[in-house]
């Protein structure tokens, strides 16, 4: 109990006999287990991080976990954390993999800062883990990893089950490795296959240790292996060594619940943030009524969407794996020119490589949505891990005056919303927008609800039908000043585009000097007034007072939870997140106004905050950066918002 | 395309010429080339709204403002993958890439021998004058050994590419040449190109009168032109000559130019073109062909029939259409693991 943080043994309290039985029954449970006295906790959250080698199975682990939250209506949010490199050498700190979940009884909005329960399947799991666990938290580690060998990889010189460094923590030694080979001793698979399912013995145990009804487990392991009845039948029978284990040791007298969720109501899943861009994508080609267009270049962290929209030829999805970026963004200019609804993916190298492309699509105002999943920079940087680094190169990295609009996405989940509102921009207003996400959203999962994606606006694209006599190239609607999509296949509408700058209507190649800037400012014009087409921009907290502390994309959920711990103790605070960057919101210069400090939180060396600054800098400014290709821990956020309301 | 013949509208040249100033030095090739396209679209059994001419960057890369059809000018090196997206997006269409030698074979290397290796259905057309002429004048990829230009003042040191050659080796199914001073020879490539499904890679041999005036001089005179062009056409004896009393015969694992009579060869001996030979060995050796020793391969030197991207592409997404239960978006989100709270 000790081991579990310390907001949660506040709010722990052991359950009368009414909730007893509800949880035996709503966890299917056994009584025997009530019967023997074994102490059931409640808690309002907890974070399990699952670590091992590239192979054994932690992202499974972790998955199968964080389902089985959400099938009994927990709240959660995952988030892996894997090397760059495929198998790094076995054993060694390089070759760490984790996968984190946090799973609550309230809402959730990060992946959670410190775990409460460490997996640790060899030394250098535990090694690599330690320092990004509670003090008290409970570690599990299979053992049998345990030795002179494993330490050697690892880097320890001393057995650090042994020599104290981890007095303050409930260390569980299990001999996982030793109990599989035992459970699948006649099962006649071969070593490799038996010691590959000791994730699934750990599986057990958390189902033991969670009050988790194991079937859930079993189903996910049919599900997963359902064109390899052996391997289902194995994983089980170790599910089930693992879950009996526990229930047998000392170590776990005391188990855990954590209630449902109850103002999560309707249908859900659980959603990765690549997948609910792509799906974001899908939704606006349904809604627009126009096929679906990717052309990409795989690049880590933004494969997955690449890989997701290749999956969906069933809805029409064509995604074209282009030579280079280049060719993935200037394909998907083509096929805008041509009539579908395009879009490309890439990550902060691959943005720099369509640079020049990105001004061709904005001269040629093409509808297109250039997904950039950010990564850590400069150059190839650090490839697996999240940052905000890129929004300067969103904003400015073209030749000549060329603005594109950009928003950016604030969780896995909404990375849908996200996808579908630059869609939205895109089609509507004729121009490329940037959507940003990052690795941390695009990797980490949560739960989603279900939308009905009937009942989504419909996305208007102003296309031009046969032989319009009215039709020039460069025409524009005078509210929104975008021009009109003429597609080729259409008679009578035939004309170019392309990248030098052309005559204002009929769009012929001008190299006149008013010409040109009046086509330089008509096109800013048209992107300002995308700013039109917002909801207000939302203001949590106090409406006026000494503090507004500001995030925008990816770092929304962890300013967010810091916030709303101060909010509810009544401190002069209030929240604002930006998810619309450029043009920002109408409403930003009146809000920024309202507070004598304004606290702008991001994971680069103030970006959005310099870029507040040119836009309004008669405010008072202050930041808090974070370069680590790192999220934000609640933790140091919540110690710099108190450092500020105390000045 | 062919259901939907009967509904193809007359054109004649005049229904593709725009109303813009053609713009290239007085003497360019270009103009034989663009008219020469412009003489053959009315015959290619497509409606006009249904061509796109795609570019780069560089004086051949202004044609499609010529043309009045739909039409992309983009970026330096990047026609090819502009013509894919058109392509894949809509395969109805007749998509043409105009494009230069240091367009396609330097800064769009890339993009070249990849819609090659696709063989997406568009049709590219290569202007190679062996210069960089809207820079005024610097070498390029196909500039020959040993020139001299503005940035090779004591000539250059660099190996030209043969465009064939690299079509080939980059799995291009239809390879054609041709000169600019044959309007007639362009015309029928050009008609040929069109028909082949698959990416169709046409060379002009251009002349740039101001940059590099004459580069082709030895193929293209009048004086030169009959014994040093062997001019192939799909089944036919491989013949030249002012008198057509010359052929290529082969010599070992070589070709060798003969005069048909003289030392001992027959018409017998002389090669049948065959283009849609799968094998390349033969399209190498005929698209390798330079002076001195023999004369320079025209018309259409490769063109075989194998997987096209497009069409592969569309019987894919029906193929998958059909047999998947997913219909809409909601079908979708509503599909595998969900949990109702």
């Amino acid at each position: 109990m000790a081991s579990l943080n310390e907001k949660s043994i506040k709010k722990g309290k052991k359950l009368n006999n009414n909730s007893l039985k509800f949880a035996a029954i709503f966890f299917n449970t056994k009584l025997k287990m009530v019967a023997k006295n074994h102490k059931i906790i409640e808690l309002d959250q907890v974070v399990v991080k699952f670590a091992g080698d590239s192979g054994d199975g932690m992202q499974l682990t972790g998955t199968q976990f964080s389902d089985t939250s959400a099938f009994i209506g927990n709240d959660l949010a995952t988030f892996p954390d894997f090397p760059s490199e495929i198998r790094a050498p076995q054993g060694t700190v390089a070759g760490v993999s984790g996968f984190q979940v946090h799973v609550g009884h309230a809402d959730i909005y990060t992946s959670g800062d410190l775990a409460d329960v460490l997996v640790a399947m060899n030394p250098a799991a535990l090694k690599y883990n330690l320092k990004h666990c509670k003090p008290s938290s409970i570690i599990i580690v299979d053992v049998d990893a345990f030795n002179p060998k494993g330490f050697k990889k690892a880097g320890y010189e001393l057995d650090p089950l042994t020599d104290h460094s981890l007095d303050g923590f409930k260390v569980i030694k299990a001999p996982i490795t030793e109990l599989v080979r035992a459970t699948l001793k006649e099962t006649g698979l071969d070593s490799k296959t038996i010691d590959k399912s000791r994730n699934q013995f750990v599986a057990g145990m958390l189902y033991f240790m969670f009050n988790r009804d194991i079937q859930t487990g079993i189903d996910f392991l049919e599900a997963k292996f359902a064109k390899k009845p052996a391997l289902v039948e194995s994983n089980v029978k170790v599910l089930k060594a693992g879950f009996n284990y526990a229930e047998t040791i000392e170590e776990l007298a005391t188990t855990y619940v954590i209630k449902p969720n109850l103002s999560k109501k309707g249908k859900y899943r659980n959603i990765i943030g690549n997948q609910a861009t792509a799906w974001g994508l899908m939704a606006a080609s349904e809604r627009a009524n126009l096929p679906l267009f990717l052309g990409s270049y795989p690049i880590t962290p933004a494969t997955g969407i690449l890989e997701e929209l290749a999956k969906h030829k069933e809805l029409g999805v064509k995604t074209f794996q282009a030579e280079d970026e280049i060719a993935g963004v200037i394909s998907s200019i083509g096929a805008a020119y041509a009539g579908n609804f395009a879009a490309t993916t890439t990550s902060g190298p691959g943005l720099s490589l369509k640079s020049e492309a990105l001004g061709l699509a904005m001269i040629t105002e093409l509808p297109l949505v250039i997904v950039d999943v950010m990564r850590g920079g400069p150059s190839t940087g650090l490839p697996t891990k999240t940052e905000q680094t890129d929004l300067w190169q969103a904003l400015y990295g073209r030749n000549g005056e060329a603005p594109i609009p950009i928003v950016a996405a604030s969780s896995p989940a909404d990375c849908f919303d996200w996808a579908f509102e630059a869609s939205r921009i895109a089609i509507e207003r004729m121009t490329p927008v940037i959507l940003l996400t990052d690795s941390y959203l695009a990797n980490g999962s949560e739960l989603w609800r279900i939308p009905d994606v009937d009942k989504m606006p419909k996305i208007t694209a102003d296309i031009v039908g046969p032989n319009d006599d009215s039709y020039l190239p460069y025409n524009r609607n005078e509210k929104t000043m975008s021009r009109r999509w003429a597609a080729p296949g259409v008679p009578g509408n035939e004309h170019r585009v392309g990248g030098l700058e052309k005559s204002d209507g009929k769009g012929s190649v001008s190299h006149d000097p008013i010409n040109h800037e009046t086509m330089v400012h008509k096109r800013a014009e048209k992107v300002r007034r995308v700013a039109d087409m917002y909801p207000v921009q939302e203001v949590m907290g106090n409406k006026k007072g000494k503090l507004l502390v500001v995030s925008w994309g990816g770092t929304k959920g962890g300013v967010y939870t810091a916030f709303a711990d101060f909010a509810e103790q009544g401190a002069d605070i209030a929240f604002t997140n930006f998810n619309y960057i450029f043009p920002l919101p109408k409403e930003t210069e009146e809000i920024l106004s309202n507070y004598d400090t304004i606290l702008v939180c991001e994971l680069n060396s103030g970006q959005f905050a310099d870029y507040l600054r040119t836009q309004f800098p008669q405010f008072n400014y202050k930041q808090f950066n974070k370069v680590q290709a790192q999220p934000f821990m609640v933790s140091e956020l919540k110690a710099k918002f108190n450092e500020m309301l105390e000045a | 395309m062919t259901d939907s013949i009967k509904n193809i509208k007359q054109y004649t040249r005049k229904d593709f010429v725009s109303d813009q100033e053609v713009k290239w030095c007085a003497g360019c090739g270009d103009f034989s080339v663009l008219s020469a396209v412009q003489n053959a679209l009315p015959e290619m059994g497509v409606n006009k709204e249904d061509f796109v001419f795609v570019s780069g960057i560089g004086c051949s890369s202004r044609f499609p403002y010529y043309v009045d059809t739909y039409g992309v000018h983009s970026l330096h090196g990047r026609a090819a993958a502009i013509a894919s997206g058109v392509k894949v997006a809509n395969p109805k269409l007749s998509v043409w890439v105009m494009t230069g030698d240091g367009d396609s074979m330097a800064i769009g290397g890339n993009h070249f021998i990849h819609i090659l290796r696709r063989n997406i259905d568009v049709n590219i057309v290569l202007f190679n004058n062996r210069i960089y002429g809207l820079t005024k004048g610097q070498y390029s990829p196909t500039t020959p050994l040993g020139h001299v230009t503005k940035t090779s003042p004591y000539g250059t040191i660099e190996h030209p590419f043969k465009p064939g050659e690299l079509a080939m080796g980059a799995e291009g199914t239809f390879f054609a040449r041709a000169v600019d001073t044959n309007p007639k020879m362009m015309k029928e490539i050009f008609l040929e190109a069109e028909k082949h499904k698959g990416t169709s890679l046409v060379e002009v041999l251009q002349n740039c009168v101001i940059f590099n005036n004459k580069t082709h001089h030895e193929i293209t005179a009048k004086e030169f032109r009959d014994d040093n062009q062997v001019y192939l056409k799909q089944g036919e004896k491989m013949i030249f000559g002012k008198e057509k009393n010359k052929g290529l015969v082969l010599n070992g694992l070589k070709l060798k130019a003969v005069v048909i009579g003289e030392d001992g060869y027959t018409m017998d001996d002389v090669l049948v073109h065959d283009a849609h030979d799968t094998d390349p060995t033969m399209a190498y050796l005929l698209a390798r062909m330079s002076l001195p020793e023999l004369p320079v391969a025209m018309g259409v030197i490769r063109a075989y029939k194998t997987v096209v991207y497009d069409i592969a592409l569309e019987e894919q997404v029906a193929y998958v259409k059909a047999n998947s239960k997913i219909k809409n978006m909601n079908d979708l989100v509503n599909s595998g693991n969900t949990f109702s709270l």
